[in-house]
């Protein structure tokens, strides 16, 4: 039997303070991402034309190198904020939920990392 | 998870269609959703015919007719004929509305009659409002200060303070807009939905409450307030033609500001 009220229900465990951020975040990537995605498409045009030494001595260049890591950066950190409220709309039961949430942000932090590193061992050493 | 078919429990199955009046020159077909938690049978569709002629001009018209003069075992709600009491809201031929305010001759060919989506049934075009109610409750609907009230007058408000509810404070409660958002399908045990969240706007509106920060305190959460990815089924479907979805753009910008101003 369940004896508890609708209103406990719905209250449940209380608001969990936190949201604002996430939503602000989402908004002020998403804005960052226009001018950054096209720089990094004049960028995927070059790499159709050009070799990989002209490549390495483009990106090396310190202000590509920069857009490339805000864009690598801001673009990660986007998909992850998305995917989350993605899993959080559609998956229900509690365990798989938290999971897979935490699952996709290593994933995403792990690909972010090795882009960054890659990225950072173009421009030290060419 | 979301479950994207129906239980087998509440696939349709064709019903019973009630034979056309004699002499009719202006027939209607209408198809009703039925269901008896009594019987143990699966939902059904009931066809009825109405001649137009010898009905009143809205859809809640034909239901009552449906009802007085067909088939008593039909259950709805209803109260005051007039948009104001939010009772009777259904879903006509796909999209939410008061039936008693909606023309028939709105809709072209036969006129579909469902309950509100996604609620669970309690009879036929009878939804359980309970959790709508409960959540509504839950955003404290009422004035809460801690300045007592003016010995000799009401609390004072400035025509512009006044203006500020307009658009809000027309919200019948009918429940047409929670329904027809799919974020609100999917998580209506956490997310508060649009109809709630309009109302919460109304009280962080007004100039004479005295407890905004508690109220979006209550608020900030992931699924309560932030649930509502901005899909606009809310104001499309509002048949007061109010605008939830800026309502709730109204509580994440007092969300910002309050952080970031």
């Amino acid at each position: 039997m369940d004896y508890q009220t609708p209103l406990a229900k719905v209250r449940g465990l209380g608001s969990a303070k936190a949201g604002t951020g996430h939503f602000w975040m989402q908004r002020i990537t998403a804005i960052t991402l226009i001018p950054l995605s096209l720089w990094m498409v004049s960028f995927t045009q070059h790499l159709l034309d050009a070799s990989h030494e002209e490549m390495v001595v483009w990106l090396a260049g310190p202000l590509d190198t920069i857009l490339a890591l805000a864009w690598v950066i801001a673009a990660f950190y986007h998909a992850a904020l998305g995917l989350q409220v993605v899993i959080e709309d559609y998956v229900h039961t509690e365990w798989v939920k938290i999971s897979s949430i935490w699952l996709m942000k290593l994933t995403f932090l792990f690909f972010a990392i090795a882009a960054i590193v890659a990225l950072l061992k173009i421009s030290m050493m060419g | 998870m979301v479950e994207f078919t129906l239980p087998k429990n509440s696939v349709l199955q064709k019903g019973k269609e009630f034979p056309a009046p004699e002499n009719a020159t202006r027939l209607k077909r209408f198809e009703v959703y039925r269901w008896s938690p009594d019987t143990g049978e699966n939902p059904r569709i009931d066809i009825y015919h109405i001649d137009l002629d010898n009905c009143g001009p809205m859809v809640l018209d034909a239901v009552l007719k449906i009802k007085n003069e067909i088939d008593t075992t039909l259950a709805f709600r209803r109260s005051c004929r007039e948009g104001v009491c939010g009772s009777c809201a259904m879903n006509v031929n796909g999209k939410n509305t008061l039936v008693c305010t909606k023309a028939i001759e709105e809709y072209e060919g036969a006129i579909k009659i469902f309950p509100l989506p996604h609620m669970d049934v309690i009879k036929d075009l009878v939804a359980d409002m309970t959790n709508f109610f409960a959540q509504y409750s839950s955003i404290k609907p009422w004035i809460v200060t801690q300045t007592p009230a003016p010995a000799d007058r009401e609390r004072l408000q400035s025509k512009e303070e006044r203006k500020k509810l307009d658009g809000l404070y027309e919200c019948v409660l009918c429940a047409c807009c929670s329904t027809s958002c799919p974020s609100y399908w999917w998580n209506s045990d956490k997310y508060l939905g649009p109809a709630v969240l309009l109302q919460a706007s109304r009280w962080l509106e007004d100039s004479r409450d005295e407890n905004a920060g508690e109220r979006l305190d209550e608020l900030e959460d992931p699924y309560k307030l932030y649930r509502c990815h901005t899909i606009m089924s809310c104001t499309d479907t509002c048949p007061k033609g109010l605008n939830p979805a800026k309502a709730i753009a109204d509580i994440k910008k007092l969300m910002i500001t309050r952080q970031e101003g």
